[in-house]
């Protein structure tokens, strides 16, 4: 029987496999943070034991960086202690890092796929569940804690539960102004955040072919609030034709050997899945959440919806629960729901491409009187080519803040939060209570949603901007 | 890490579902660089509401946490399981955990055990009417007693000895490093290294 992508990268991966024991896997690539990292490192000095691969290990520091006034000492003082921890751990230990200020420095999961260390048939780990991320790039890859962190560290290994596999087929075309980010938050809606659970998901189809690398990026990124272990999209020519010419990309015969292995890597046909999902692109439309999980969504054409509509009990207490605390009411249309704050980042939605579809439609226009629109590039990269293209200018010239890059507003480790009460359209992953700042109420969107909000004030489309006639009067 | 063989305590019956970790430890919290002092960030914007569960007088030196399906979904932060460590408790149970968060309390002996809604949902009825009533979770029989409750839980085998010794994951490991050395020398060349490029 035929294996699936999936299936391929773990047996490749195999360093040990004995009965009654979880399979032991290599780990190609191990990315770092200064969040996650500390009491690994801790670990290791209190054991005597060194990082066995330098060499695939690679540290930025992200989760706590300000996104402005990077060049004065960072004020918050904890935050301050946990960057100098991650420096003075890379430099005993002998790891690179990217730290703040330097022209490789952003979100970790942005900063792996742009310097090329993020390939094909890879497994990549670090102490974040966003590395889902990089299956975008058909690499098995998955956030993991802290005692596996120094697992890998350690040993450059990690022993491993079986996983099954699902795949989502996503066929036909999506339609004008759906994105990436629509598409997944319209799959978790549908198949739950514990839906995933013990699976790699595969994304197939018509539709995800025809999705950029960074779209790709978006799509895995939120596997995890799925639950699934991991998600994955065969390489094909978009993958090679990214990853080529990148600084940490094979060369030469190197490149044709690497091609020739990752043409290799596809699902066989005759695999069979566990379980398999197939949705229509052509139905799809511009999605947002409306509760305090990732699978709280619903079509932004749609209302808020009335909990006694549940069937499981559970699922009724939750909707309950998230309409008190989003301040919602049963039945109020979305298109209804005005916001205070617009933020546009994240390891979901922080690339070029997010933030070229957002300034062409702040383009001529302006963020609505009243609310705060925050933009943060993923990385210093993703930033100075924003510059480039002018996209900056477009941002502050409608009245955004364009920031420094980092996690920033994703889940307020740094100065970047929403006061108590705030309600925010969010290009990120998590619409958790409080996850933007106490008493914060977030509506995970795409850029384009975040961007058409932003100008009307109000959850909107970018279809909405034309038919209520706002823009273009400059 | 510590043994965990049987463990019988008060509970807390925790009637939420997709129990997040960002509600089980905010992320301000996660700038500590230790493994300890989190006990007051757990649930730390609930426990601001003087009726949670967590904070009435019959639960004090609870240690058990009985709560609802998806329990831990969201971040890989293991300072999420150092959280409910840290304040006392010593199991959990949910009909459902999310991979990351059960994967985590498994390795630093914090025994998350997995039954049948139904059964939990008898456990919160039992504990609710009778907050002394107490839990037992036995992992070496894998089963877990209550008043007029017998349930058995599945664990893996593996998992379930190396919590029954108390046994460090890195050490097993390292036992087998010939055959990481063996695998490292057969990795192809055109895979990637983080050494600087110029």
């Amino acid at each position: 029987m035929g294996r699936t992508l999936a299936e391929k990268v773990w047996d490749d991966h195999v360093v040990r496999r004995a009965e009654g024991e979880p399979d032991l896997l290599f780990i190609d690539l191990h990315l770092l943070h200064e969040v996650t990292s500390p009491q690994a490192f801790d670990g290791l000095r209190l054991a005597g034991r060194p990082v066995r691969r330098t060499d695939l290990t690679i540290a930025t520091e992200d989760h706590n960086t300000p996104t402005l006034d990077i060049d004065k000492p960072i004020a918050d003082p904890v935050s301050r202690v946990q960057l100098e921890t991650l420096r003075r751990n890379a430099a005993e230990f002998g790891v690179r890092i990217h730290s703040l200020g330097d022209v490789e420095q952003g979100v970790v999961h942005v900063v792996g796929p742009q310097l090329g260390l993020t390939q094909p048939g890879m497994t990549v780990v670090c102490g974040d569940s966003h590395t889902s991320t990089h299956g975008a790039f058909g690499a098995l890859a998955f956030g993991i804690g802290t005692s596996q962190v120094e697992h890998v560290l350690a040993t450059q290994t990690l022993p491993l539960a079986p996983f099954r596999t699902m795949a989502i087929t996503v066929e036909g075309d999506l339609p004008d102004g759906v994105t990436a980010k629509d598409l997944i938050l319209a799959v978790i809606a549908k198949i739950g955040t514990g839906g995933g659970q013990g699976y790699v998901l595969e994304y197939r189809g018509s539709a995800i072919r025809s999705l950029s690398m960074e779209a790709r990026m978006t799509v895995c990124n939120m596997s995890i609030e799925a639950g699934a272990r991991a998600g994955m999209i065969a390489p094909d020519e978009t993958t090679f034709a990214y990853l080529k010419g990148r600084p940490h990309a094979p060369q030469g015969e190197d490149w044709d050997a690497a091609v020739e292995y990752w043409r290799t890597l596809g699902t066989d046909e005759d695999a069979v899945f566990d379980h398999e999902i197939l949705i229509d692109a052509s139905e799809l439309t511009p999605f947002v959440t409306w509760g305090t999980n990732p699978g709280q969504g619903a079509p932004l054409g749609s209302t808020v919806p009335n909990p006694e509509d549940f069937a499981d009990p559970q699922e009724r207490t939750a909707a309950e629960n998230a309409l008190a605390y989003m301040g919602l009411e049963a039945g109020t249309p979305l298109r209804e729901v005005a916001v205070d704050a617009v933020f546009v980042g994240s390891c979901t939605n922080g690339r070029i491409e997010d933030l070229r579809a957002a300034a062409a439609i702040l383009e001529g226009r302006r963020v609505a009187d009243g609310v705060r629109m925050l933009v943060v590039p993923g990385s210093v990269r993703v930033a100075l080519q924003a510059v480039e293209e002018g996209l900056d200018k477009v941002f502050t010239a409608a009245g955004a803040e364009w920031r420094h890059a980092g996690c920033s507003m994703c889940l307020g480790m740094n100065p970047d939060q929403l006061a108590p009460g705030e309600r925010c359209a969010s290009t990120s992953n998590r619409n958790f209570e409080g996850r933007q700042g106490k008493g914060g109420r977030t509506h995970l969107v795409s850029p384009q949603v975040a961007a058409a909000t932003a100008v009307l004030g109000r959850l909107a489309a970018p279809a909405d901007l034309v038919s209520t006639n706002v823009a273009v009067e400059a | 890490m510590e043994k965990f063989t049987t463990h019988t305590g008060r509970a807390v019956p925790l009637r939420r579902s997709n129990v997040d970790t960002d509600q089980i430890i905010p992320a301000h919290w996660l700038k500590k660089v230790t493994r300890s002092g989190f006990e007051d960030g757990l649930f730390e914007a609930w426990r601001k509401d003087e009726s949670f569960v967590l904070n009435r007088p019959e639960r004090q030196g609870a240690t058990v946490l009985v709560a609802g399906p998806e329990f831990g979904t969201g971040s890989s932060r293991e300072h999420a399981v150092w959280a409910l460590q840290n304040y006392g408790f010593h199991a959990v149970v949910s009909s459902r955990f999310a991979d990351i968060f059960r994967g985590n309390s498994l390795k630093n002996g914090l025994l998350t055990v997995v039954l049948p809604q139904e059964t939990v949902e008898r456990l919160w009825v039992l504990t609710e009417s009778d907050p002394s009533a107490e839990i037992t979770v036995d992992l070496e029989n894998r089963e877990v007693r209550a008043e007029g409750i017998t349930a058995a839980f599945e664990l893996d085998d593996n998992v379930r000895w190396r919590l029954l010794n108390g046994l460090d994951d890195i050490s097993i490991t390292l036992q087998n490093e010939a055959d990481i050395a063996a695998y490292e020398a057969t990795r192809p060349a055109f895979k990637p290294r983080t050494l600087p490029v110029s």
